[in-house]
């Protein structure tokens, strides 16, 4: 058990980097509580492996110091820093039994006979495989495999995180959600620290406890399902998470007002008394637009209707900038010509990406 | 991994492929099977003799001698090359410039004329001017391959791992780089060690090369003329007279055309059996993935 | 944004992975190896920069009067170096007949099924075990019967019992390696077969083509027995012309070893150009 530090954390492949831009990692620092689960989500090449890398020690940090309870382990090889983890697809020794692929990291490390059996048994019985234990782990399925990487990960008594590397990938999409559920309920049961690598956000929001957004190198947002969903901090996030994502559109700003495509918009960030530089755009995500046929609100015209079942979503246009609006299912919507509203509560407004934060509005922590 | 759909008109694309090789296989022989069976007395009269050249054969000691030679010398090269690629094949960097290094050096043996490489050994194991030679008599050793059996045969050997090796080191090296790195990784973090990694991980996921490359090293020690025979001649007297050798001996050098046709189709044969059963045997014992 | 700053502790720390020190002990054996590899090769460059007298006059590591004397006989004297030339163009004509038949059958072999298919495979690979000596004779008779006897494209047809058996196998491997769907969509967008096979299938199997290309040559360049028993003057090849150089006065061991070093040459060039294949051709695609 430990608690994670990364302190000043960066990473480029390259061996002499110039700028920013050869950082595969751009600078962080990040605290991993003891037992929480957390996800690290972001799109290809964002740098979430690396970053899970750097934590196993399988990548050394270009600068940076990784601390597990106050320990200096930056320097330390995987193998003694009591982590596991899981790749995307199953890493299984083929010609041992499933029994002798779960007892192996314990025989390594000289532990009694007697104990390894009481351990393997455990951890079999924790992820179902019990019947399989003295089956050869050659022939076994996708999601079996991928139980007995974890369950190498489990047996090891002194394990301090479990890091997973996308480890649905190769799992049958309707095995996905039962290895899911297994993996959450092992994170209930046991006090073990566990990160989990997807850029699948379904699976990010339902695993975690805390999500980790990553984009470009960086982590844009930290924070818990809801914050990232109601509080975008960048415009990727925004985009990245909720289906559909977020509405983005360029915006200017002009006393206090922002002007989106010629209308003026109340946004409270705007009256921010620095004056705003970079690429300036307003963000709102389509479940907080409100339609209407007529009445109050900016006009648009509507030009396409999709039936979700539940909700429905139009996609509409202020004066040329397109937006998607979520529409409750019995709406309903004549014609092409209709209103929105925005919701100043869920409004926000982005400059170069990230978040301009309203006047008085204390910096969330990251 | 959906059907291949069936299209009879697809024997056009095979012709080509069909005809050349029915043109330099099936033609000779279908001529040596038929010499097998005749014999002649010269001026291009056969008469049919049946099974006799066979039988003839399969009783003569020179055959067996020469057979025996032949097993002899495929079983030691292999066990020699087949241990000795695997584990430089492990020992090969995985990535780096090394690799290249690597790889150039092991390739070039195996792109030397057979002749020469015949030539370089047959210079290199001479006391007069040969490094070999000269360091074995330095040490005290009586070294003679020209009238020493022994001597010999330790050439050719020496010669056909320096030559071969390379082979086996390649096909496993390229087996190997199929490993995806995670497994490595996954090792580590199971605290494994270097002989369990190349026990558990590198030797099973090598199976198919090692196939691939054993039965490469057996067709082609089995066969073996051009080298052997430039250092040695098949000397001294027979004794690393192989198959080959001792069929061309038969076939050019005296005029006994039915005997060597007969031999040539039990040398055919025995190869088609040995590596049949080498097959067998090597693929069932591989578990299906 | 903090700024970045090396932390000159974490720089210098040995890396991770898999990057060996330069001492291990599997670095040693290689390291070994390569020389003992690389050993007989520099004798034979030793022995060509020597004159035949120094040769057999003592035993020196290096030649202390190094000449390149032995490699002007062979650059000059035609029956030396018209062997190079005929080697070379039965090599290039084998490879190219062998590509060329073994392309379109590799294709049948990965795409389709038919009529004794795999049958017909089988009986090709059985051809690369047909030992060479069992065709020195018929072979003799068959070219001469046919007036190709001495000729280049004797011994390049007659290569192709092993090699084109060789190049199918190889280029079924990579063939099937490509998607099938990539010949959906050409006969969907409107392909017609040729175009789509040369213009779009072939180049995806660019790299198979070159290793084939690569083994075929590699197995007629070395190739001794049948080359030998099929040519007499004309169509000479080098390795002939080595396997007979006893002149009056006695074996040239100079030039000799100029002449086997000139073989070695070809080699070089074509592994320096296809390094970065080699381990990709080995895997032949289907390992």
């Amino acid at each position: 058990m430990a608690r994670i530090t990364l302190e000043n954390i960066a990473h480029s492949y390259r061996p002499k980097p110039n700028g920013l831009d050869d950082y595969a990692l751009k600078p962080l620092n990040h605290l991993w509580e003891h037992g929480g689960a957390y996800a690290l989500l972001g799109p290809s090449g964002c740098g979430k492996t690396t970053l899970l890398n750097v934590i196993s020690g399988l990548v050394t940090p270009s600068q940076g110091r990784v601390l597990f309870d106050g320990n200096d382990v930056t320097l330390l090889p995987t193998e003694k820093r009591n982590i596991a983890q899981v790749f995307q697809f199953p890493v299984i020794y083929d010609t041992m039994t499933v029994y002798e692929n779960l007892a192996f990291p314990l025989k390594n490390r000289g532990v009694a006979r007697h104990e390894i059996d009481r351990r393997v048994r455990e951890v079999a019985r924790m992820l179902d495989l019990e019947a399989s234990l003295a089956r050869k782990a050659h022939g076994l399925t996708a999601d079996a495999k991928q139980k007995i990487s974890v369950g190498r990960g489990l047996v090891r008594v002194d394990v301090n995180a479990i890091l997973f590397d996308e480890p649905l990938t190769v799992i049958d999409p309707h095995l996905k959600w039962q290895l899911r559920s297994q993996l959450k309920q092992l994170h209930h049961d046991l006090d073990i620290t566990m990160v989990y690598v997807t850029h699948d956000q379904t699976e990010a929001l339902t695993f975690a406890d805390k999500v980790i957004v990553m984009f470009q190198g960086e982590v844009v947002q930290v924070g818990v399902p809801q914050e990232l969903f109601e509080h975008p901090r960048h415009t990727f996030v925004g985009y990245f998470i909720g289906s559909p994502g977020m509405n983005v559109v360029p915006c200017t700003v002009e006393d206090g007002h922002a002007i989106v495509a010629g209308h003026r918009v109340a946004v409270k960030a705007a009256a921010a008394r620095t004056p705003l530089q970079g690429k300036l755009e307003i963000g709102i995500r389509p479940e907080f637009i409100a339609l209407s046929g007529n009445g109050a609100g900016l006009p648009v015209r509507i030009r396409r209707v999709s039936d979700l079942g539940r909700y429905k979503i139009a996609d509409v246009e202020l004066r040329d900038v397109p937006l998607k609006v979520m529409v409750s299912e019995r709406a309903v919507i004549d014609g092409d010509q209709a209103r929105i509203v925005f919701d100043p509560l869920h409004l926000h407004l982005y400059a170069d990406g990230h978040i301009v934060e309203e006047p008085g509005f204390e910096g969330a922590p990251s | 991994m959906n059907l291949k759909p069936v299209n009879n008109k697809a024997w056009w694309m095979v012709l080509p492929v069909v005809v050349l090789v029915a043109f330099s296989a099936v033609i000779p022989l279908m001529t040596v099977v038929n010499y097998s069976v005749q014999d002649t007395f010269g001026n291009n009269v056969f008469s049919w003799v049946g099974t006799d050249w066979y039988r003839d054969l399969l009783r003569s000691e020179r055959f067996h001698d020469a057979l025996g030679r032949q097993f002899l010398f495929s079983a030691i090269v292999l066990l020699i090359e087949v241990p000795l690629g695997i584990a430089l094949a492990v020992a090969m960097p995985r990535r780096g410039w090394g690799v290249a290094v690597c790889m150039v050096t092991f390739a070039l043996p195996l792109l030397i004329p057979w002749n020469v490489v015949g030539t370089i050994w047959q210079v290199f194991g001479r006391v007069d001017i040969g490094l070999l030679g000269h360091t074995l008599r330095n040490f005290g050793i009586d070294y003679n391959y020209t009238q020493d059996p022994l001597a010999a045969w330790f050439t050719v050997i020496i010669m056909d791992v320096w030559h071969w090796t390379s082979l086996v080191v390649l096909l496993c090296y390229a087996g190997l780089q199929a490993i995806p790195e995670q497994f490595y990784a996954a090792a580590r973090i199971d605290g494994a060690s270097r002989w369990a990694v190349f026990r558990y991980i590198q030797l099973p996921r090598m199976r198919r090369v090692l196939l691939i490359a054993i039965l490469l090293r057996f067709m082609d020690s089995f066969m073996i003329y051009t080298e052997p025979f430039v250092v040695t001649g098949g000397g001294p007297g027979n004794s690393t007279t192989f198959l080959s050798i001792d069929l061309v001996k038969q076939a050019v050098g005296s005029f006994d055309i039915g005997p060597a046709a007969a031999m040539s189709i039990v040398y055919f044969l025995i190869i088609l059996l040995l590596s049949w059963v080498f097959y067998t045997v090597m693929t069932s014992t591989r578990e299906r993935s | 944004m903090n700024s970045v700053t090396q932390s000159a502790a974490v720089a210098e720390q040995p890396r991770t992975a898999a990057h060996a020190s330069m001492l291990r002990p599997s670095a040693i054996m290689l390291a070994l190896y390569i020389f003992l590899l690389m050993l007989p090769i520099y004798w034979l460059i030793n022995m060509s920069l020597k004159s035949n007298d120094e040769i057999l006059s003592g035993f020196s590591l290096w030649p202390h009067a190094p000449t390149l004397a032995n490699y002007k006989v062979i650059l000059t004297d035609a029956s030396w170096y018209s062997g190079y030339i005929n080697t070379s163009i039965y090599v290039v004509l084998n490879t190219v007949i062998s590509v060329a038949v073994a392309i379109p059958a590799a294709y049948a072999f990965s795409r389709y099924r038919f009529l004794g298919d795999r049958h017909l495979f089988f009986w090709l690979l059985t051809n690369r075990m047909a030992p060479p000596a069992v065709f020195v004779l018929p072979f003799f008779q068959l070219y001469s019967s046919i007036g190709l006897f001495d000729t280049h494209i004797a011994v390049a047809l007659a290569h192709c019992l092993f090699n084109v058996p060789l190049a199918v196998w190889i280029l079924e491997g990579f063939m099937s390696g490509v998607p099938r769907e990539i010949d959906e969509t050409a006969a969907i967008d409107g392909h017609s077969w040729p175009r789509f096979f040369f213009r779009i299938f072939l180049p995806n199997v660019a790299s198979g083509i070159g290793v084939t290309a690569f083994f075929c040559f590699m197995f007629s360049w070395v190739e001794l027995l049948i080359a030998r028993t099929l040519t007499a003057v004309d169509a000479k090849p080098i390795s002939a012309t080595m396997t007979r150089t006893v002149s009056a006065s006695g074996l040239d061991w100079g030039v000799l070893a100029a002449a086997g070093v000139l073989t070695i040459i070809p080699g070089i060039i074509v592994i320096w150009f296809v390094r970065n294949y080699i381990a990709k051709g080995f895997a032949l695609g289907r390992v």
